[in-house]
């Protein structure tokens, strides 16, 4: 079997705010194999960032990391002093944060910011040879070498997203997380950044976690998709399984949301509100707005269980929904 | 028909700085009416920069064309009296991308939906105002206990932009401009604003512009459809139609770049090339020539409007068998 390039184990994150403890990673478990592409879906405040920042141990206070392990191709993350850690960060993962294209310093060259970053590593190259990186990379991601003397302003927004990506696999790392990679762009360069990553990946043969909210893309991009709900992984499946069979009725409700082109005018929106974490319901988190809720959801936090190999359900009554099927 | 609002060659040019060679044309002669009889939802769709949000400011009254008019119930709208200026700015409503810009974040929610009352003095009492709130916020699907009260940042961005909906619902417009309403939202959040919109126009008897670079919520919101590029119409019709059946380059380039959230419908096949609009417009001919797969030598000429069958035209030189449309006659494509 196949070692896998990552598994999270009972991640936990919390806020330290003035209103309390946000608990915004409550126990995440999830592993991820070599050149799998994963899906990481839920609504904004879902704690997918809070995810992603954690794996790279970049949470700031007011928040914390309170348990957990992170394994990325064999290595504890969360065991490295910050030094390894640095070093760890773009060469085994690698982050592309949400609305990175516009935090690229508009005052320096892309090719200057492309050479901190990897400066900013103990085991960076030499001088030759990171030039040499910094070109291969903007060709991998489909620009001319030249755009590494140009000015941010001078991009557009597709090119700087794919600037960003650039930067992301400079050091090609096992592991790419796309924090909402497109949500900024329009469609016709949506699909070009996608594409871009798409190929970027096969290159490296890296695993991916595209972070987000458009099941559209999820399907046309992802093998796997986790749906995440107040900083809980409700359920990980293939995206076959996904969009056929969703089990977690949340994850049923988001399914049904989609447009569908047979259907005009027909929508089908998920009735009543995500609740705050500072006030989430005892039980399953979801157990207010689910059509088929029991007292055991209202009473018992549901576990993410194995239901077939590929299927892991955070429901105390999924089998019960097979059932009755 | 007796249009509600009506535009008659509206062009609108921004010029930057004081040299005139630098001015983007944001709008280029467009001729567009809504009929007042038959409340519909016309969608513009256009990437960004296609002119989208110049043609709702400039139907919103907040900025004027550069040449062309714009008529609401007859009368040009940089000439209204003071009077008729009210009324114009109660039945002509907008709605925003951003559902975080226009709330104040020191006020509770209620703040956005009293000043309205307010301002054109809709109740005389406090239980009046409240009634109207309630009214307005379940014309739109939210429960006034649930929101009535709450600060801004205590709600999510699909509940702030109902809420937005529900402030144009409390003046009882005739129209509505929603510029991008959903395209901040999650998407997952976005059917039940969309749902409040058609009931808007379905029950209300609202006329909705719905503008939007996402061409499957458009699909679902609007009957009709003007297609926006660089301020040109590249296309316009019946919605389901144009989505099904797109005519003009561009419009398929739009199409086929939709990440539809099906597996049997891939991105991929028989693509086009995609091309990311770049440098300012050269020449005078089709503006899409430039990232255009299907570019031909008459292409330097600007096309007219063919018109390619009753609910449908494309500017396009691809179907020049078809017979011309004046473009002051695009309206007529286009279904209530
Ligand atoms: N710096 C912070 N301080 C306090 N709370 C935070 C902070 N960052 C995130 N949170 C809270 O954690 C939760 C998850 O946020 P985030 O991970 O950004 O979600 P997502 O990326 O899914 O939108 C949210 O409820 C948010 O309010
Ligand atoms: N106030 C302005 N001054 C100068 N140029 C502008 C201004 N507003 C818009 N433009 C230009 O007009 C064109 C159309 O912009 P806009 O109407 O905002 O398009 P969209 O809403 O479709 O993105 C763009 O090229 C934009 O740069
Ligand atoms: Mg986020
Ligand atoms: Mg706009």
């Amino acid at each position: 079997m196949t070692q896998p390039v990552l598994t999270v184990n009972n991640l936990q994150v919390t806020y330290f705010t003035e209103a309390g403890r946000v608990r915004a990673l409550d126990g995440v478990n999830l592993t991820l194999n070599p050149g799998e592409k994963l899906g990481l879906v839920g609504e904004s405040g879902s704690g997918k960032s809070t995810m992603a920042l954690a794996m790279m141990r970049m949470i700031k206070p007011p928040g914390r990391i309170e348990g957990g392990s992170v394994v990325v191709d064999g290595v504890d993350l969360t065991k490295l002093n910050d030094e390894e850690m640095r070093e760890a960060r773009l060469s085994r993962i690698s982050y592309i944060p949400q609305g990175a294209m516009n935090s690229l310093n508009p005052v320096m060259r892309i090719g200057a910011q492309m050479r901190d970053a990897i400066k900013a590593h103990k085991l960076a190259p030499d001088a030759d040879d990171i030039e040499k990186r910094i070109n291969a990379a903007l060709v991998s991601v489909d620009l001319k070498p030249t755009v590494a003397k140009m000015y941010p302003h001078e991009l557009s927004g597709g090119m700087k997203q794919r600037v960003c990506i650039a930067i992301g696999i400079l050091l090609h790392p096992k592991l790419i997380i796309a924090d909402e990679p497109t949500s900024a762009l329009d469609v016709v360069t949506q699909r070009q950044v996608m594409q871009t990553l798409d190929s970027v990946q096969k290159q490296l043969g890296a695993a991916i976690i595209l972070i987000g909210h458009d099941m559209g893309l999820m399907a046309q991009f992802v093998d796997k998709v986790a749906v995440m709900y107040t900083g809980r992984l409700m359920e990980l499946s293939t995206v076959q399984d996904m969009f056929t069979n969703p089990q977690h009725p949340y994850a049923v409700a988001l399914i049904k949301s989609l447009p569908n082109l047979n259907q005009r005018g027909v929508f089908h929106g998920i009735p009543g509100l995500a609740p705050a974490l500072l006030r989430l319901p005892p039980g399953c988190s979801f157990h207010p707005r689910c059509p088929i809720a029991q007292d055991i959801c209202k009473a018992q936090v549901p576990p993410l269980e194995a239901k077939t190999p590929t299927r892991f359900v955070a429901c105390h009554l999924v089998e019960k929904i097979k059932n009755e099927k | 028909m007796a249009p509600l609002i009506e535009l008659r060659n509206v062009s609108k040019v921004y010029s930057k700085g004081l040299i005139a060679r630098a001015s983007t044309v944001a709008l280029d002669n467009l001729s567009l009416s809504l009929d007042a009889d038959k409340p519909t939802i016309m969608t513009v769709a256009g990437e960004s920069g296609s002119g989208k949000t110049t043609l709702a400011m400039l139907l919103l009254g907040f900025i004027e064309p550069s040449s062309g008019q714009i008529y609401y119930q007859g009368k040009d709208i940089t000439k209204l009296s003071p009077v008729e200026r009210t009324q114009f700015r109660k039945e002509v409503q907008a709605v925003f991308q951003d559902p975080f810009a226009v709330f104040n974040p020191f006020y509770p929610v209620d703040h956005l939906l009293s000043v309205p009352i307010d301002k054109f003095k809709l109740a005389d009492s406090k239980a009046k105002a409240r009634n109207l709130m309630e009214e307005a916020l379940n014309g739109v699907g939210l429960r006034a206990e649930d929101v009535l009260g709450r600060f801004p940042h205590q709600l999510s961005g699909g509940q702030r932009q109902r809420i937005n909906v529900a402030r144009a619902l409390l003046l009882k417009p005739k129209l509505i401009v929603a510029d991008e309403p959903v395209s901040m939202v999650d998407a997952s959040l976005r059917a039940t604003i969309l749902e409040s919109l058609r009931k808007l126009n379905k029950e209300y008897g609202i006329s909705i512009i719905y503008i939007t670079h996402d061409l499957t919520t458009a699909f679902h919101v609007a009957n009709s459809i003007v297609v926006l590029y660089r301020g040109g119409v590249m296309e316009a019709g019946d919605i389901e139609t144009v989505i099904k059946s797109p005519q003009h380059p561009y419009t398929r380039l739009l199409i086929d770049s939709i990440p539809w959230p099906d597996l049997d419908r891939r991105w991929g096949g028989d693509q086009m090339p995609i091309k990311e609009i770049e440098g300012a417009l050269m020449g005078t001919g089709c503006k899409f020539a430039s990232r255009c797969p299907f570019v031909m030598e008459k292409c330097k000429n600007l096309p007219a409007h063919f018109r390619l069958n009753q609910h449908q035209t494309a500017s396009c030189f691809l179907h020049d068998q078809h017979p011309m449309l004046d473009v002051e006659k695009l309206t007529e494509v286009l279904p209530m």
